[in-house]
């Protein structure tokens, strides 16, 4: 045996492929994830003579490791002896693109893709192309399926005969018999006309394009509605109203809402690709159609793109499209009998004050607002009111505030934790619009009451939000507000609570500053280290530690030390670790 | 703030069944897109039964094309006269086809499948719960249903009627007929998908020229729910309907069913929502073994590599298929496949879930299988003892240790000189196998350690050929290895259990006691 003489690494490396071959599916997984350092053992020559054709011809394996097979044999061309060996790693990239479970032929696909820049126009020629040619006209449709990704990467290499080529193959999968074949190359219809010559993009690509956005298979045809993007964008303007208008406003206008959806879904690029005065002609009737639709999934997906599509408008008929075509649909969706229709607006609808201006958007707008602010559904009024800076930038939140109020207090008390949650999110923006007065006489309770809420991460983020307003609102009205308010909660008699008072202090002694934190806090925490409960004492050896910075060094010395060294000899192991963590940490030893 | 109880307060998500139960109504969609404007509203047409026989058919083709008017049923307070005019000409109507004889003349044909595309060619609406589960939520119900219903009942007596004629048909029902009707399977109401299943399959029974494409097409509704969308309702039905194509399947089998059943009904058992369809799945399986019994081994193989990993429910489905497959196997296939199947099986008794581990057992009771076994028992026996050995000492659950001693019990009956010679060996098979898992371990480092000086190797390994053939040395010698360590272990034995006091080891040596009592 030539390993038994000095050469090490023969040895490993055999057994190795053996593990290849493992009846443990988890091992040979562990071996292929591990290919690369196989290969790097090997040599590029022995890669390439042995290794290859081994993983050629007897991986026949589970998904799962014919997936990581796929993904490393992408990263596998400095493994084989760099770009001039590169196409060595085609076959069984080639077999992997055939194989039926999709997440692992779309991963050969890719590998394929990322390979192929590193070949030489020649070897993409004589090796690359080929093997697109026999997956493209393969007899299952998988291997068909994954030629529909290939023929871009190759294309603008190519020479005129074998482009030519090309296209014949794509045209042919674009009439395939299997939807699913079609479907692939619907979905890459895009990516390759923008490989394409003009002149080809008008005569092949058009037509391919209109077949498929009038498949029998409404899967197939809202895939071209993605396709018309690109094909938009790549035409000249005088040739979007004959080659790509019909068959827009067909999607448009398609029987099924999958289609309807897509088009709703890509409104804002569509509206891009086809320019300003096909907008004004054709995509206004098309949007309000839109919103108007018979399915609530196509209404939502519209009055998402409410605001972009009104954005994006030309200039100067902007406002006239808006109040006289787009705000009458918009009225209407405000009480769509779908709460997903209402909520999708209500995520957008404040974008159009900046829009339409002061004026209009307290004559039309503000109703609107306000109708959503007493929404029955918390979503809604959740979306306009973390949107509210849009509205204050044009009219100033005072008009809003009267509605604002009873919106936010239900909200704040919503039975859903998360819908209390995101409220709570919103607190220091709205804090910051609404001002220190409306704040302290309106809001100041409810901040308080989320302390002492049954959920944790409710008490968490209330305790975050108090530091935030305390950076907002400044150091002296934390001290006359908030301050005793927290402080008085450590001689609660719920647990959980004094803990609470512990967190905020916590999170506040660095905003509040030295002064404050010394004089106020500390006492408090001192007292509360003869707790009963022991996470009341670890938590305050943990709140020593983390506002121990912002003491002064006679008051750590004085008070806190002699407090974390009768901690550290608790009869809690808890208290005792953090007590000593404390005492490390501050130096305090 | 009050109205909220405390418990809801804590808990924002409310269970499923709560949610459930406060969605007691019952969920209605329809889509109709534009398809007309507003209905204009219909007036009564004279009866046919009161219709001179001159005039019959000029009436009934009145009344189709009356009936091709589409009425907004989620409003329910509009146009209810002529909603209940159309209800009772489509009931005259079924009623109509249904007993009469001759009244099928060519001429109505266009206007017969005229009416019944547009009642039923729709796209279905989008569901109304995103995450519609069919094992636990009820369905949302077709909103039309009273008059679609109808329809369907027509559509079905117009096939069977006697008069019928597909010849004259089949310019109308045609391959993009088949296609729409095929779509409507994903309907969620349970209803609908039972009348297309029975109309389906009549149209399959009727148009020889149909029936290749719509297996084909078929096809492709399932590889889409397979490796695209994982969602469709009507699999059971179509899977049904496929049961009684393969029962009429001629021999020998055309390469065509043998790709379907390997390329797609094999797959269709990675479905997550397998159980909704696996009784009819299975039948369809076994449908075909029993055609070709040829077919058993790549189909076992096929299950084999689709075996569940992770979802005892869907393992349990496994077994219970696979105990179908048993039931019908001839002994020469069963030789072909036991080696892997049982190393599964061994896999499967000893799984901690202990419907999985008791699902497995049961074979044990299965007459036929036992027999199998008991024929193969020189091949079984080893695969299955080591699995057997471990979980008659270690299974939690005390009904699976049970069965594994009757097993166990029956195994040994079988062939008690093997089963002694497993047991006495049975310590020592497990330290040669964590040994190997050693030399693993150590190989690996080993690796790793060649990577961090690859540079040195990559010159080392220069000399190409040789490797193939130190491949086949190594192979030997590693065989031969293994039998060195057999000697070696023996000697190493005493060291192990005493050192290392391995919990296997000393589970077997104490609890020795349970398996006499």
């Amino acid at each position: 045996m030539a390993g038994a003489d000095g050469d090490d690494s023969l040895y490993p490396i055999a057994v190795l492929i053996d593990e290849l071959r493992n009846e443990d599916v988890q091992l040979r997984l562990n071996s292929i994830k591990k290919l690369s350092t196989i290969a790097l053992a090997l040599g590029v020559e022995r890669t390439r003579t042995e290794l290859l054709p081994f993983l050629t011809d007897t991986i026949y394996d589970e998904d799962e490791v014919l997936l990581a097979l796929a993904e490393q044999l992408g990263n596998f061309t400095m493994l084989v002896g760099g770009p001039e060996y590169v196409h060595c790693l085609l076959p069984p990239l080639e077999s992997l693109a055939t194989v039926e479970e999709t997440v692992v032929r779309d991963k050969a696909v890719e590998s394929l893709r990322k390979i192929s820049q590193e070949h030489s126009p020649v070897d993409l020629e004589v090796h690359f192309e080929p093997l697109v040619k026999r997956l493209a006209s393969g007899d299952w449709f998988t291997s068909r399926t994954s030629a529909c990704g290939l023929f871009s990467v190759c294309y603008p290499r190519v020479s005129s005969t074998v482009k030519a080529e090309i296209r014949q193959h794509f045209r042919t999968l674009c009439a395939d018999d299997t939807p699913m074949v079609r479907r692939a190359a619907a979905s890459k219809l895009g990516e390759f006309s923008k490989v394409l010559e003009l002149d080809y993009l008008k005569s092949d690509i058009i037509s391919l394009f209109t077949a498929l956005a009038s498949d029998e298979q409404d899967s197939v045809r809202l895939l071209a509605v993605e396709a018309c993007v690109s094909i938009a964008t790549l035409l000249p303007q005088e040739d979007l109203e004959t080659l790509v208008m019909p068959t827009l406003r067909q999607a448009a206008e398609d029987k099924s809402w999958r289609v309807r959806y897509m088009v709703a879904d890509k409104f804002s690029e569509l509206q891009k690709a086809v320019g300003p005065e096909i907008t004004k002609n054709d995509l206004v009737p098309a949007f309000q159609n839109l919103l108007k639709d018979c399915e609530a999934e196509v209404r939502a997906a519209a009055a998402n793109k409410v605001k972009e599509f009104c954005e994006n408008l030309p200039e100067d008929s902007r406002e006239q499209i808006i109040m006289t075509h787009i705000l009458p649909c918009v009225k209407e969706l405000v009480s769509d009998t779908n709460q997903h229709v209402k909520s999708a607006l209500a995520s957008v609808i404040m974008g159009l004050s900046t829009i339409l201006g002061k004026d209009n958007t307290i004559e039309h707008l503000l109703p609107l607002f306000l109708a959503q602010l007493k929404d029955e559904c918390p979503e809604v009024r959740l979306n306009i009111i973390s949107n509210l800076d849009c509205v204050n930038e044009v009219i100033g939140i005072r008009q809003l505030s009267q509605s604002l109020l009873p919106a936010i207090v239900e909200l704040a008390e919503d039975a859903k934790w998360r819908v209390r949650l995101a409220i709570i999110e919103y607190m220091p923006l709205l804090a910051g619009q609404l001002g220190v007065e409306f704040f302290d006489e309106k809001l100041n309770t409810l901040c308080m009451a989320w302390l002492i809420d049954h959920v944790y991460a409710i008490r968490e983020a209330a305790t975050c939000n108090l530091m935030k307003l305390v950076e907002k609102f400044g150091a002296e009205w934390a001290q006359n507000t908030i301050v005793p308010k927290v402080l008085g909660m450590a001689n609660d008699p719920n647990y959980l609570h004094r803990m609470t008072t512990l967190f905020c202090i916590n999170a506040l002694s660095e905003a509040c500053g030295q002064d404050i934190t010394t004089k106020q806090m500390l006492p408090v925490v001192l007292k509360m280290s003869t707790d009963q409960v022991a996470n009341v004492r670890f938590n305050v050896a943990k709140s020593l530690q983390k506002i121990g910075p912002v003491l002064d060094s006679n008051a750590l010395q004085t008070e806190v030390k002699p407090v974390l060294e009768k901690l550290a000899t608790d009869t809690d192991m808890d208290v005792k670790y953090f007590a000593q963590e404390a005492i490390s940490v501050l130096a305090l030893a | 703030m009050s109205a909220i109880s405390a418990s809801e307060k804590v808990d924002g998500f409310t269970r499923k069944s709560m949610r459930k139960a406060q969605k007691q109504r019952k969920s209605q969609g329809s889509s109709q897109y534009r398809t007309q404007s507003a209905p204009v509203e219909l007036s009564p047409l004279p009866q046919l039964k009161d219709a001179p026989s001159t005039e019959q058919q000029e009436l009934f083709t009145q009344k189709l094309q009356q009936c091709c008017m589409l009425f907004d049923f989620l409003d329910s307070v509009t146009d209810l006269k002529s909603k209940e005019i159309k209800r009772a000409t489509l009931n005259e109507l079924v009623d109509y086809v249904s007993t009469n004889r001759g009244v099928l003349v060519e001429s109505t044909y266009p206007e017969i499948t005229n009416m019944i595309c547009t009642n039923i060619f729709r796209t279905l609406p989008p569901s109304d719960n995103p995450d519609f589960d069919p094992e636990e939520d009820e369905p949302t119900l077709e909103a039309s249903w009273p008059h679609v219903q109808l329809v369907y009942e027509f559509l079905l007596r117009f096939l069977e009627n006697p008069d019928f004629q597909p010849s004259i048909a089949k310019r109308h029902i045609d391959q993009k007929f088949v296609l729409q009707l095929l779509e409507l399977f994903d309907s969620e109401d349970p209803r609908e998908r039972d009348f297309l299943k029975t109309i389906l399959h009549r149209i399959y029974g009727k148009f020889l020229g149909l029936r290749a494409f719509i297996r084909k097409q078929i096809n492709n509704i399932f590889l889409r729910f397979i490796y695209e969308t994982e969602h469709f309702n009507g699999v059971a039905e179509l899977l049904e309907i496929l049961g009684s194509i393969i029962n009429g399947f001629a021999l020998p089998l055309k390469a065509e069913h043998k790709q379907f059943l390997m390329k797609v009904l094999i797959p269709l058992h990675t479905a997550k929502a397998l159980a909704l369809f696996h009784a009819q799945l299975a039948y369809c399986v076994v449908q075909f073994l029993e055609k070709d019994p040829t077919l058993t081994e790549p189909v076992i193989r096929g299950l084999l590599k689709f075996w569940p990993k992770t979802c005892s429910q869907k393992e349990v489905m496994f077994l219970g298929e696979i105990e179908e497959i048993l039931d019908v196997i001839e002994p020469t296939q069963f030789k072909k496949i036991q080696e892997p199947l049982f190393k599964q099986i061994s896999k499967c008794v000893a799984n901690p879930h202990f419907q999985v581990a008791e699902r497995a057992l049961y074979f044990w009771n299965n007459e036929y299988i036992l027999s199998l076994i008991e024929e193969n028992i020189d091949k079984v026996l080893p695969i299955m003892f080591g699995s057997l050995y471990r979980i008659s000492k270690e299974h939690w659950n005390p009904t699976i240790v049970a069965l594994v001693y009757n097993v166990l019990k029956t195994l040994m009956e079988m062939n008690c000189t093997l089963f002694d010679e497993l047991t006495s060996s049975y310590k020592a098979d497990r330290q040669r196998e964590k040994k190997k898992e050693q030399e693993r371990d150590e190989l690996w480092k080993k690796l790793d350690e060649l990577r961090l000086s690859d540079s040195t190797l990559v010159q080392n390994n220069s000399h190409g050929l040789p490797g193939v053939q130190n491949n086949n040395n190594n192979n030997n010698n590693n065989n031969n290895n293994s039998n060195n360590n057999d000697n070696r272990d023996k000697s190493a034995e005493a060291a192990v259990t005493t050192e290392n006091k391995d919990p296997d080891d000393s589970v077997a040596a104490s609890e020795s006691s349970p398996s006499a009592k």
